[in-house]
């Protein structure tokens, strides 16, 4: 850990004005970054293990039982689910990535000019029609299974023996 | 665990500097099981939103019980929800405390003597620190409650009892 800090820490070369004791210890602008998150590990940590150290513990079974808002806990929590979310899913992922990439678009806009707005357009438009290629194939559309309504074979054989019938007369 | 918690019969000075830490941090953080009854509980609502400002006591509403330190019982128990309560009061971390708001909750209220589905007062089923009396209670009513709930916490002490019966850690 000592050496992976010294590594961060880098040696800066002696200038005239500043202090030579100063600059020893400067932090480069990614060992800042480093600092940064060892302090927050570190800070998660130190809470963690303190309050495990000072709080009371008095495990019971119903303590340690599932949270169902106060009901038996039924079943598993690993629920199925369905499948069609998938595709729901991949398209939801396509316009966040858009909107990520339209927000900082947005923000130098006025700076660009007609080239941004060409290129925010060229970038809209092919996900227009990836919109709409997936409109199209209706992956949009909640697919639900057709019900196959029961039919008694009593009423099936009824039926085309009228049929007959009605060829014969 | 538990460095200090209940490990010593007596008190000395480091106890009783720990004290005063974890009362002070413990009465001035208690946050509150999201959990309401009937009509005294649309006044504990109203108690937390900004007119009457819950919050500047801390007391904030949790979802569950595993982040909260003190549920108010805000309402009618009826025998259904009797055993809910006792759950969800169970499944609180140490140190817990109950608050018993309005007459229901307290002795069962108007259902004291034909009220055949409520029970008569929670505190059959759990301990409760503080009866806030009303019905249902004004949301001062229920600050007072509060008060009186933050100063029995001051003095509450680390320092393991000597009491029979007592459920402990060692138990």
């Amino acid at each position: 850990m000592i050496l992976l800090i010294k590594l961060f820490l880098t040696l800066q070369s002696t200038s005239v004005n500043f202090p030579t004791k100063f600059l020893k210890l400067m932090l480069t602008e990614f060992g800042k970054i480093f600092v940064f998150i060892l302090t927050a590990a570190l800070f998660v940590v130190v809470a963690i293990y303190v309050a495990r150290l000072l709080r009371p513990k008095r495990p019971t079974f119903e303590k340690l039982t599932t949270y169902e808002c106060g009901e038996n806990p039924e079943g598993s929590p690993w629920v199925k689910f369905n499948i069609r979310f998938y595709v729901v899913a991949l398209i939801f992922l396509i316009f966040d990535v858009e909107v990520v990439l339209l927000i900082p678009w947005a923000l130098v806009y006025r700076e660009m000019g007609i080239v941004g707005y060409l290129i925010g357009a060229i970038f809209l438009i092919l996900l227009g029609v990836g919109m709409a290629y997936e409109w199209k194939k209706g992956d949009l559309e909640w697919a639900r299974p057709k019900i196959k309504e029961p039919t008694l074979d009593i009423i099936k054989s009824t039926e085309t023996k009228k049929e007959e019938l009605k060829t014969a007369s | 665990m538990g460095l200090l918690d209940q490990e010593f019969t007596e008190g000395n000075i480091v106890i009783a500097k720990a004290e005063d830490l974890f009362n002070w941090a413990r009465l001035s953080s208690l946050w509150q099981v999201g959990f309401g009854l009937a009509c005294c509980a649309i006044e504990m609502m109203a108690t937390s939103a900004s007119h009457y400002d819950f919050d500047r006591f801390g007391v904030i509403p949790r979802p569950s019980p595993r982040q909260s330190d003190v549920i108010i019982i805000s309402g009618t128990v009826t025998f259904k929800m009797a055993i809910r309560i006792k759950r969800l009061y169970e499944q609180m971390p140490d140190p817990k405390y109950v608050i018993s708001m309005g007459s229901c909750s307290n002795c069962g209220g108007p259902y004291w003597e034909h009220g055949y589905h409520v029970l008569k007062g929670v505190d059959r089923v759990i301990p409760v620190d503080v009866y806030v009396p009303g019905c249902p209670p004004r949301p001062e009513a229920l600050l007072e409650g509060l008060l009186k709930l933050q100063e029995k916490i001051r003095n509450e002490s680390i320092v393991k009892p000597i009491r029979s019966g007592f459920v402990g850690k060692s138990a």
